[in-house]
């Protein structure tokens, strides 16, 4: 009986979520008194072996299997994997490849699947926590079945850290290649630009409460009393107001300001981690519960359409 | 050809809802009902698609109770041809659907319509679990793509030439054998209003209602290991100064505190 942690890596490097899955996995393994395994497919699996030997982990398998993630690759794998070793957990990254393969998977092996998860409990029932309603409430899903899926939600648990001595298990797995249907045929930078907005040291943000385009003016004119750089939200950008180089997220910047000010966002997983960084964080939202409050230091529950026109008057 | 677009109504909740000890949902009075974001660009890029593609045809499907019809309007109105709308006594009961059943369900469809081509969202924004489109594509054993911010299908060729939007800014450019289950994301096209002339016209289109009995299923598709036992508002970890008073004492206090730090001089 295992857990077995499916690990992450694009162009040579291991992605965060791949430490943290290591430390989930060990508190889930822990939970239900087994041992920790984590795969590594494709890329520099040696490598990634050696750096993803850190405590808690009993074995790593390696699989090579191309360079670069394929779903039709990873799921033949993982499958093989599962099939050898009879995890009673798998457990993927809630990454943009973890949603391409973990469904996928889940369905093939037919295991229940719970994604984005954010805590685990096996105390009583099996259990995984996660969010619903744009995180404005928490839920519980008891989880009765003796194998399961489980995606967690990056950024929630603490990279591993201490040195492991896990065994190595190396594997050679024949891919079926007429099940490879999709190629990967290269990789695209976005957002260039101008302007950078991961160099400002206050960003002042602008969020989906603006409503419409004219308004941006009023977000605008407070940046420049205030000598900032104008960034956004991502609906912003989707709906072509500002251009990709202003997005703070997940998929835009990922930024570090000395001060940020969040106006009219919500302060959704994938807007946060582009801004968690930042030293001093100030949110201007009507919802008092919005979830950028967990991050703030500042805030006016207010309307941002009176606040936010007395506070550029004040500079100008 | 054939496209078919997942369509959900998805629930948000007010600002001021409450969630009382033991509920397993917020109550109907404190949820405002809606296309869900990510359906609204797939609807848009299946009606782009049949634009520019002669004899295609753009079915969208909802798993969803009477209510939702007015959503599925919404899409008719934006150049969806016809809709299938699910709805049951047994999906009445459930408090929880997990992917797999609604994977099911949907595979139920697909063998009946027999489309070249499923969009769904990444996710609804209610529940966001994110995985229904792969779980379906590979039921159906259809290929797929997570995650597409940008599609150029190319019919003849049977390929759908996508991006992929990756974390970081990174976009990862693949090529898609049909037919496939495509999950969009926001930004891929700028969704239309509805013309009046596309309102009007919805309302003489087909929403066809289907009970599970209809696609060949039982009431047990429904069953799963899976169970939603509790739902309670996250304790704050909140440690935010608000300032507090009228709008301008409001600002008066962050400019002021701005001065304190430096971000503007005087
Ligand atoms: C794969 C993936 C990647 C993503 N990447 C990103 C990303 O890089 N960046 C990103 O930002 N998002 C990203 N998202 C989207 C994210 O999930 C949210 O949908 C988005 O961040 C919401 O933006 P928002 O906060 O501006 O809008 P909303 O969540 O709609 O919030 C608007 C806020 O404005 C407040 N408000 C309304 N009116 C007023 C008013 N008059 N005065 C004051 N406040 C008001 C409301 O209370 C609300 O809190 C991604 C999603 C996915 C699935």
């Amino acid at each position: 009986m295992t857990v077995l942690a499916i690990s992450e890596h694009r162009r040579g490097e291991l992605r965060d979520v791949s430490f943290e899955l290591l430390t989930a996995g060990r508190e889930v393994a822990d939970a239900l008194d087994t041992d920790l395994h984590v795969a590594v497919i494709g890329g520099d699996v040696a490598e990634h072996a050696e750096e993803l030997n850190h405590e808690g982990v009993d074995v790593i398998h390696t699989v090579p299997a191309g360079e670069e993630f394929n779903h039709g690759v990873y799921t033949q794998v993982i499958d093989s994997l599962a099939t050898d070793l009879d995890p009673r957990v798998l457990l993927m990254p809630n990454s943009v490849n973890g949603l391409d393969y973990a469904p996928a998977v889940a369905n093939g092996l037919s295991l229940p699947l719970v994604t984005d998860v954010i805590g685990f409990d096996a105390s009583d029932a099996v259990s995984a926590t996660r969010e619903m309603y744009a995180s404005k409430v928490e839920t519980t899903i008891e989880i009765d079945a003796d194998r399961f899926c489980m995606t967690i939600r990056p950024n929630e648990w603490a990279k591993a850290e201490g040195a492991g001595d896990a065994e190595i298990r190396e594997h050679e797995i024949e891919i079926d290649e007429s099940r490879v249907r999709s190629t990967v045929t290269g990789f695209e930078e976005v957002g260039g630009g101008d302007v950078d907005i991961s160099d400002a040291d206050v960003l002042v943000s602008v969020g989906r409460g603006i409503e419409e385009e004219e308004n941006i003016e009023l977000i605008e004119e407070l940046a420049d009393a205030l000598g900032a750089t104008l960034s956004s939200s991502r609906p912003i950008v989707d709906a072509g107001w500002l251009p990709k180089n202003r997005q703070v997220g997940q998929s835009g910047k990922v930024v570090t300001p000395d001060v940020y000010l969040a106006i009219g966002i919500s302060g959704a997983v994938q807007h946060v981690a582009g801004m968690k960084g930042a030293d001093t964080i100030i949110a201007i939202n009507t919802d008092p519960n919005a979830p950028i409050y967990d991050l703030a230091d500042y805030g006016i529950v207010d309307d941002l359409f009176e606040v936010v026109p007395e506070l550029t008057a004040q500079f100008s | 050809m054939k496209i078919l677009v997942t369509v959900k109504e998805v629930a948000e909740a007010a600002d001021d809802f409450e969630l009382p000890d033991g509920a397993l949902d917020i109550d109907e009075r404190y949820l405002e009902y809606d296309l869900n974001e990510w359906d609204e660009y797939g609807v848009e890029e299946g009606v782009q698609i049949a634009e520019e593609n002669e004899d295609t045809e753009v079915v969208s499907v909802t798993i969803g109770p009477e209510r939702s019809e007015e959503t599925i309007r919404m899409a008719l109105a934006k150049g969806v041809d016809r809709a299938i709308r699910i709805w049951d006594d047994a999906l009445e009961d459930v408090a929880f659907l997990d992917v797999e059943a609604r994977a099911r369900i949907l595979a139920a469809v697909v063998a009946e319509e027999d489309p070249d081509l499923v969009l769904t969202g990444v996710q609804a924004n209610d529940d966001g679990f994110g995985a229904t489109g792969i779980a379906l594509a590979d039921r159906i054993d259809f290929e797929w793509a997570a995650v597409v911010n940008h599609l150029d299908l190319d019919v003849e060729g049977g390929l759908a030439h996508v991006h992929r939007e990756l974390e970081g800014g990174v976009e990862e450019l693949t090529d898609v054998e049909l037919p496939a289950v495509l999950s969009i994301q926001t930004g891929i096209n700028e969704p239309r209003y509805a013309s009046l002339r596309g309102i009007r016209q919805a309302q003489s289109k087909e929403i066809v209602p289907y009970e599970l009995a209809d696609l060949d299923l039982d009431a047990d598709v429904t069953d799963s290991p899976l169970s939603l036992t509790s739902m309670y508002e996250p304790e704050t970890e909140s440690s935010a100064t608000v300032f507090e008073g009228s709008p301008e004492e409001e600002a008066d206090q962050l400019g002021e505190l701005l001065g304190e730090m430096g971000v503007v001089e005087g």
